[in-house]
């Protein structure tokens, strides 16, 4: 096989035992990789009913065809397993270079099965796997295990584990690797916890083939030359990051302030892009194979917050800002590199803790209850303290480490909880951005931006002009954009590598490197299988239309200030149409019809 | 006019992408091991440089080597040049060399330094950030002294 290694390496935990499998040519033909052959396998192997902590469920590290090539920013791989925050198929994303080592050392993926009693770690250089003893290392933060075990094994080893936090089975506990990269969502991290797997640590020194060396080249170049020539692509997110966003978000009135009270932050601008590349931003920095170079790399020398690690991605500043009230840019930076050493989703535990804030302003929690922190919006010395007791799980941090919805449920007021499918909802107001509200009510893994960020076009532009506000379109937008990032996640490949190329170009790269002729059309309908394979999951584990909604304050409340006031999200315009052009029927259920033409 | 290879570390972000292109022209699949180049990462500090032959004028590597494999490219070409068919396999040039840029392939089990792509390195072309140049050596620091420069004339600017 080209692109693709031929094997999978499935490692059972119960019993100690390690075996190498082929890689089934069709199911890989079929889901690509990563997120898609991921979620494939988990479908197949995990039971609905199994306990997410428990040993039956099973974890999939999975890099992509184009992770380990120069595919302009396509070198990122996927955990995929059961979700213990909501039981949906967690495929949670990385880049680093963790995924090109699983690739090299010969892995399409590492399957990991059941649990051991005591901490161990997995070492893999190419042929030779070990299972390892970790209890040295069980109980340090991600910074200081990822030294640890280079320590024990190879300077050079690429690491992805866990933190304090997965280890206290936190269900917004992320699995880091090169210690600032995260697979941050749906709590992945606590299902390592529960395996009592610290780290997957790596070396690889082989190869990954390509079918057409030429033709693979030439489409590589051509999309690296559209990327650079984007204007987000090329200079603005290398000059301010994702965070270049906070002030563009805050001027369309869809920069969710205060737990969602409102769609405006007067002090954005503190807490935005800019503002970091004038004070924290040390220089930028690439994933592997990446033109972009987003990431950010920061040093904060606030003697209330000093420190240097990477981040914050736009995501994070705006929960640990404009959703937590605070506007201090050295406080929001510490912020995220604490989420990094305890190893937190960050996105989750920033508006777990604004849910805390309007649970505290509202009386609902007390100082009691928060061991004498005054969370009220806006302390951002109580936030970052609220971070490293979620970190620890001590005191009040046992409660934040299960996310807002449990949080909020626990004292009575579920609907105080911004999420959808109990997962946290990102940086993108539903009332001043419809679709985005409706990819939000539709995502497979609950509140996440990245399933279907119709934002792209409803404002940055990327496509025809489209009034955020309107709902006409956004059903037929919000499909596309799922189905093709589904294909995309699968292929190894960022997100943001759309800025600058689709779907035409991502087929034609993948057609060049594994030598299986994917038309723009097979490409787009592996995306759409992805899709409907997570869809079918969820109906399984108990979800239904009724949960492909949104928080009533959404809904009903609308934005107090800024240009989108007077705006409620008006899902009910758009859900209907979405069913219908997904090919499901009026109950969110997938048609026999559909299943058929899917190969499902 | 010969022409050298100059590293800007300011600008490199981590990519890899130059070992990626090293090793794509040489075996048209990609195999960090098989790179002429190699980027260092510190993760704590968020820092990368890359590293790789600098096609030295008076080269370890050549005065070590028994077999005459190692020898410098004719006249003009300010290259070091490897002869594999004359190359036993010794690893002195590897023991030699200061940088640590002349290195034993295991799977290929031959050495591997930077013939700079035949004067067009593809490490270079595909850079994404500008950290690698392949410039004439007669202007070598040019670049690097605009720079400086350019910061010099601010300062007087303001004074002015």
């Amino acid at each position: 096989m080209y692109g693709w290694t031929g094997t999978i390496l499935r490692v059972d935990l119960t019993h100690g035992t390690v075996r190498r499998e082929r890689t089934d040519r069709e199911l890989a033909h079929d889901y690509i990789g990563a997120r898609g052959m991921g979620g494939r396998i988990i479908a197949d192997e995990v039971d609905p009913q199994a306990d997410p902590l428990g040993p039956e469920n099973k974890m999939v590290f999975a890099p992509g065809p184009f992770t380990g090539t120069f595919a302009p920013s396509g070198g990122r791989y996927n955990v995929i397993t059961k979700s213990p925050l909501n039981n949906t198929i967690a495929a949670s994303n990385s880049g680093g270079t963790f995924g090109p080592e699983l690739k090299y050392a010969g892995y399409d993926a590492v399957i990991v099965e059941g649990r051991s009693r005591t901490p161990v770690y997995l070492w893999i250089r190419d042929d030779e796997v070990v299972i390892r003893d970790a209890s040295a290392f069980w109980g340090m933060n991600v910074h200081d295990a990822v030294d640890a075990m280079r320590a024990e094994t190879d300077e050079d080893a690429k690491v992805a584990c866990i933190g304090p936090a997965g280890e206290n089975l936190s269900l917004i506990a992320s699995v880091m690797n090169e210690m600032h990269r995260a697979a941050g969502r749906t709590g992945v991290g606590a299902v390592m916890g529960s395996k009592k797997l610290k780290a997957i640590v790596v070396v690889g020194t082989g190869p990954v083939t390509v079918a057409d060396p030429d033709r693979f080249k030439s489409a590589v170049l051509s999309c690296t030359g559209k990327i650079k020539a984007n204007p987000v692509g090329g200079a603005g997110l290398k000059a301010y990051g994702t965070n270049v966003l906070v002030n563009i978000l805050n001027e369309v009135g869809a920069l969710p302030t205060r737990n969602f009270q409102d769609g405006h932050f007067p002090n954005a601008d503190k807490t935005g892009g800019e503002s970091l590349a004038a004070n924290q931003l040390v220089r930028p920095k690439g994933c592997y194979a990446c033109v972009i170079s987003c990431g950010r790399v920061t040093k904060t020398d606030n003697p209330l917050y000093p420190g240097m690690g990477e981040g914050p991605e736009y995501e994070t500043a705006w929960g640990f800002g404009a959703d937590s009230g605070v506007d201090n840019l050295d406080a929001i930076v510490k912020a995220n590199y604490l989420c990094n050493e305890y190893g937190l989703d960050t996105i989750s535990m920033s508006a777990t803790i604004a849910c805390a804030m309007e649970l505290y302003e509202r009386g609902y929690l007390t100082k009691e209850d928060t061991d004498g922190l005054d969370l009220v919006f806006g302390n951002a010395q109580a936030m970052v303290e609220a971070v490293r007791k979620t970190g620890t799980g001590e005191g009040f941090g046992k409660r934040l480490a299960e996310g807002s919805y449990r949080l909020a449920e626990s004292v009575g007021h579920p609907e105080l909880s911004m999420t959808t499918k109990k997962q946290e909802m990102p940086a993108y107001d539903p009332r001043g951005v419809q679709g985005i509200g409706l990819n939000y009510a539709t995502g497979n893994r609950g509140g996440c931006h990245v399933r279907g960020y119709t934002i792209s076009y409803e404002v940055l532009g990327q496509g025809p002009p489209m009034d955020p506000h309107a709902t006409e379109g956004k059903a037929a937008l919000d499909i596309a954009f799922q189905n093709l990032t589904a294909a995309l996640d699968a292929t190894g490949s960022c997100l943001f590598a759309t800025f600058g190329i689709g779907g035409p170009e991502l087929a034609e790269m993948l057609s060049a490197l594994t030598g299986e002729e994917y038309s723009l059309e097979e490409f787009l309908r592996a995306g759409e299988r992805i899709w409907n394979n997570e869809r079918l999951w969820n109906l399984k584990v108990g979800y239904s239309a009724a949960d492909d909604t949104l928080p009533k304050r959404l809904l009903e409340e609308p934005i107090k200030t800024g240009a989108s006031r007077g705006e409620v999200n008006r899902l009910d315009e758009m859900l209907p149409e979405y069913y219908s052009l997904r090919g499901w029927d009026a109950d969110g259920v997938p048609t026999q019809a559909k299943l058929e033409e899917l190969a499902l | 006019m010969g022409k050298m290879l100059m590293i800007y570390p300011d600008k490199c972000t981590g990519c890899r992408i130059c070992e990626l292109a090293c090793s794509f022209q040489q075996e048209g699949s990609f195999r960090p091991g098989a790179s002429r180049i190699k980027t260092l990462t510190w993760e704590r500090e968020g820092f990368s440089v890359p590293l790789l032959c600098q096609q030295c004028d008076d080269a370890g590597c050549v005065s070590v080597c028994p077999t005459g494999a190692m020898h410098y490219g004719p006249p003009g070409s300010d290259l070091v040049e490897l002869n594999q068919d004359a190359c036993i396999g010794c690893k002195l040039c590897v023991i030699a060399c200061p940088f640590g840029s002349v290195n034993y392939d295991s799977a290929t089990r031959l050495i591997a330094k930077c013939d700079t792509c035949a004067g067009a390195p593809q490490c270079v072309a595909m850079c994404p950030n500008g950290a690698l140049e392949w410039v004439d050596d007669a202007e070598q620091t040019r670049a690097r002294k605009r720079v400086v420069g350019e910061k010099l004339k601010a300062v007087f600017e303001e004074v002015k």
